[in-house]
């Protein structure tokens, strides 16, 4: 901060500025004015007020995971650590476990995003594309899904997982398996609405000409519809990324492990805990670099792909 | 071929519904089912108890407070969110300069686009976390050490953020940081829905309307603002979901979830508290239920009050 302390000047009914036709200074019709300078420049100013709030904080975060402890204590707000200590993110990574974290989330996203988008497309081009008895029925018990709160769910589910585990090991508590397919089940039901949007407005043409060519109807779809229907498929593909990566209260619902079980959490419960925590052990660099470790990859993804996922994310709501 | 259609059909729809039915259907139905006794979740051991569990819903002082405070999101969420991203819109697409060609977008218009963007793609776990560090109650906090350090704020008196349950404007103080966060992450999304939404109002109705005369604010509010009806009213409709979804924030960053002494309570924070603290199942399923009958009912009158016809350019 500058200590200078600056003159205020000379201050009077004097130096009041020249007064301005009158006409210039209102807001209003069209035309070249001060008005419409002064316009402009209120709207820079506030544009970047709200950018600087959105990003500072970021930043914040960011630099404060560099920081030494004793620092974060004794210079909270500064942007520029003393030295840059990179071994936070080592001990988040290890000693957070967030490392372990990462990577089960890693894990779990490949299968379940996957099997979503299949199942999903697979069920949504059947829908949209064919006549049969209970077509509305099953879109439209699809369709409640989007409505119904996930709460309403929760101890019904963590029952059923506990006694499908105790059955086949492999979809009880705590196993990926078992969140795969919950990730599934629970994004089936926007990507099955959004898809089926999507193969509606797909041409009949073709489809025709695949047929009378002699492609079977999965042939069909596999080889023709679902490479035409791609630009959906990254909308939703790129929303399901996002939503089963932020996913929280699923995995803290059906990812508690007991005593001595291996453990398998994502990302963001290993980030709950490390906050949890903090009160015991004050490891707050540590933990502002955990918050990067989760943060970092969406916002790289999302400034590399931005216009898909804008255009992805704002499709998806104004079907 | 009818077979084969037949045979087709089923077998590409036989997966999904199958997992759907089992982990989403399912387990509604049971809720549902569960509503009506008196189950601890433990025991295998349940008894039929009828309505007995939504009429003690009326009577909860808990499930009251809990219900306001959703009423409280639902209305101030969609509300300062969608006022306030429809001004970034404006500034950002009406605040340019004004030459022949009509009124162009502000300079940088897309860079400022991208950083909006960023709190979408978080998730608010993340954003509860880090705004848990914003908000600490002593200098070590983003907005308390500010303050202190330009003396608007006494060090021995933080701010006390999601610590303080006294009540502003009637409502805890908690709840009104809570919404901040709320409005801070919605905004950027919003302002790039309703900007799209802007820039596919053909170009020739407002050249029409500055050839008769009208500036950009009479621009904005008599030809921009009705337009952009049908987006705004579905904003509304997912503003409100999420203003129901505000578990995470009450989860990560209130004292004891819920708290302090019970002033950040919504449904969801208490149904888990009642199934898994408390051990009561059947009375957690009731609430449920009861949640997702309002939520269909306010979608249902949202939709109603909201459509009307839609105008084809």
């Amino acid at each position: 901060m500058s200590t200078v302390t600056h003159d205020p000047g000379p201050v009077g009914p004097d130096l009041a500025p020249p007064a301005r036709p009158t006409s210039a200074g209102r807001f209003g019709s069209g035309g070249r004015r001060p008005g419409a300078q002064f316009f402009n420049g209120f709207s820079h100013l506030f544009l970047l007020v709200w950018a600087i709030m959105v990003v500072y904080p970021l930043i914040w975060v960011v630099m404060s995971a560099l920081k030494s402890d004793a620092e974060v204590i004794r210079q909270p707000l500064s942007l520029i650590p003393e030295t840059l200590r990179w071994e936070n993110f080592g001990r988040a990574w290890t000693e957070g476990q967030l490392g372990d974290f990462f990577l089960n989330t890693v894990l779990v996203l490949a299968g379940s995003v996957t099997l979503t988008m299949l199942l999903g497309s697979m069920a949504a081009y059947v829908l949209a594309r064919y006549e049969f008895p209970g077509n509305r029925l099953i879109y439209y018990m699809f369709l409640s899904g989007l409505t119904l709160p996930i709460y309403l769910a929760a101890v019904p589910l963590f029952k059923g997982v506990y006694n499908t585990g105790v059955l086949f090991p492999p979809l009880g508590p705590n196993k990926h398996l078992m969140l795969i397919l919950v990730y599934a089940a629970w994004s089936l039901a926007f990507t099955v609405f959004f898809m089926h949007s999507f193969f509606r407005t797909l041409p009949n043409a073709i489809a025709e000409a695949g047929l009378v060519d002699g492609a079977s109807h999965t042939r069909l779809f596999f080889s023709v519809m679902l490479p035409m229907a791609k630009p959906g498929l990254i909308s939703i593909g790129i929303f399901n990324v996002l939503g089963q990566w932020n996913q929280w209260y699923l995995p803290t619902l059906l990812m508690q492990s007991a005593d001595g079980e291996p453990k398998n959490q994502v990302i963001a419960q290993g980030l709950i805990e490390l906050s949890v925590n903090q009160g015991y052990k004050s490891d707050w660099s540590g933990l502002f670099a955990g918050v990067t470790m989760a943060m970092l990859p969406v916002l790289i993804v999302y400034i590399v792909f931005q216009r898909q996922v804008q255009s992805g994310l704002t499709a998806g709501i104004s079907k | 071929m009818r077979h084969g259609v037949a045979r087709f059909v089923m077998g590409f729809l036989a997966l999904p519904v199958a997992l759907y039915l089992f982990y989403v259907v399912w387990p509604f139905a049971q809720a549902a089912g569960y509503s009506l006794t008196d189950w601890g979740g433990y025991s295998d051991r349940q008894q039929f108890v009828g309505l007995e569990n939504y009429v003690r819903l009326f009577s909860d002082e808990l499930i009251r407070k809990a219900f306001w405070h959703n009423v409280f999101f639902l209305i101030t969420v969609p509300l300062f969110t969608i006022a306030l991203a429809l001004f970034l819109a404006f500034l950002l697409n009406v605040g340019g300069r004004e030459d022949r060609a009509g009124i162009r977008g502000v300079f940088g218009s897309g860079l400022y686009k991208v950083i909006f963007f960023f709190p979408q793609v978080l998730s608010l776990v993340v954003v509860a976390v880090m705004w848990q560090q914003i908000y600490r109650a002593d200098g070590q906090g983003l907005i308390n050490g500010v303050l202190m350090k330009i003396g608007l704020v006494d060090p021995e008196d933080p701010i006390l953020f999601t610590f303080d349950p006294e009540p502003f404007l009637g409502v805890p103080a908690v709840l009104w940081w809570l919404l901040l966060i709320a409005v801070w992450s919605g905004a950027g999304f919003y302002m790039v829905l309703f900007s799209a939404a802007m820039q596919s109002i053909p170009k020739d109705v407002f050249e029409a309307a500055i050839l008769d005369g009208a500036g950009r604010f009479h621009t904005f509010f008599r030809i921009t603002l009705p337009l952009l009806r049908d987006t705004v009213s579905v904003a509304w409709i997912y503003l409100g979901f999420i203003a129901l979804d505000m578990y995470a924030l009450v989860f990560v960053m209130t004292p004891s979830q819920g708290g302090p002494n019970h002033a950040s309570e919504i449904f969801a924070s208490v149904l888990n508290f009642t199934a898994f603290q408390k051990g009561q199942f059947g009375y957690a399923c009731a609430m449920g239920v009861a949640l997702a009958i309002f939520t269909i009912l306010l979608a249902a009158a949202q939709l109603k009050i909201t459509r009307r016809e839609r105008i084809e350019y």
